[in-house]
């Protein structure tokens, strides 16, 4: 009984989070919508059972993703109402997409059903006395090692990425020429002379 | 109690959400990047309570890797922003046509 309140109650704030994050005037409060909306889904997987994957939607949706996009809408100085224009005409047709695509997707849920599944046909069956962050574990870092180092590849592209394209190579500045500095070397820069008394120093 | 069909039910309604987002703010690619996180957070779902009811883990691995891309995406997608407006001061990308395509 607690668990049908419990999804309900997550469902419910979820999906008014999310209609919230699409529809909110100030893109700030859409991305502390969409916050929202990533907590209860975090609930959601909890009640499924798959905590590991829970956390790491806190984790990496609210603490990364969704900083990232408070920061940006934060930096850049951007006329809101101006963007906004064209929300009223784009509306009907947007309702129109939106309710022909549900209905067609939850018509295909309608007539689909669950079919009974062998267990011999199962990728990876769920083992019955580990816990589940124990058993994605031992499947991540073993079967799937290869695919779990090239999604670290993704997200190293990513960010190199990211650093390349807002990085701005600004001028005027004197910066560190590490090149120059390393192919400097003493004899070049010391000289020693013998100084005879009571002449100046040539320099 | 509460089954496969409910969660499928959430994920559509999510998901359908996301599209509209994406249809009626077709000019603040800000609410954009936001819908598509929407749509990849309904995906999320589906693959976790397949793999839940189901009894098999790699959904939740799967869902791991669309987690990873959502993240690069956003990465990614949010510098080009921030470099588009840099330029013309504006992130009204109903007009963008830097590169005439």
């Amino acid at each position: 009984m607690i668990q049908v309140f419990a999804f309900y109650l997550f469902a419910c704030i979820m999906i008014g989070a999310a209609a919230l994050t699409i529809f909110a005037r100030n893109p700030v409060h859409s991305v502390l919508w969409l916050i929202v909306a990533f907590f209860n889904a975090g609930g959601l997987m909890i009640l499924l059972g798959a905590e590991f994957i829970a956390m790491l939607l806190v984790i990496v949706y609210v603490g990364a993703v969704a900083v990232l996009f408070l920061f940006v809408v934060m930096m850049l100085n951007i006329d809101f109402a101006e963007l906004r224009a064209g929300f009223v005409s784009y509306l009907p047709f947007g309702m129109l997409i939106a309710i022909v695509l549900a209905a067609e997707i939850l018509l295909g849920l309608g007539i689909w059903s669950v079919g009974p599944i062998e267990l011999a046909q199962r990728a990876a069956p769920v083992p019955a006395d580990i816990h589940n962050i124990q058993a994605i574990g031992a499947l991540l870092y073993t079967r799937y090692i290869f695919l779990f180092e090239m999604a670290g590849l993704v997200l190293l592209v990513a960010m190199i990425g990211a650093i390349v394209l807002t990085h701005r190579g600004r001028s005027g500045v004197r910066g560190q020429n590490i090149d120059r500095q390393n192919r400097r070397r003493p004899q070049d820069a010391i000289v020693n002379i013998a100084q005879p008394v009571g002449k100046g120093v040539e320099l | 109690m509460i089954g496969l069909q409910h969660y499928l039910v959430v994920s559509t309604i999510l998901f359908v959400m996301g599209v509209l987002g994406i249809f009626i703010n077709r000019k603040n690619i800000i609410i954009i990047l936001m819908a598509i996180e929407l749509i990849l957070l309904s995906v999320n779902i589906n693959l976790v309570a397949f793999s839940v009811y189901l009894g098999d883990l790699v959904g939740q691995v799967f869902s791991m890797f669309v987690l990873t891309v959502a993240a690069g995406e956003a990465a990614i997608g949010l510098a080009i922003l921030v470099i588009y407006f840099r330029s013309r001061g504006t992130i009204a990308v109903d007009d963008a046509n830097r590169m005439k395509g």
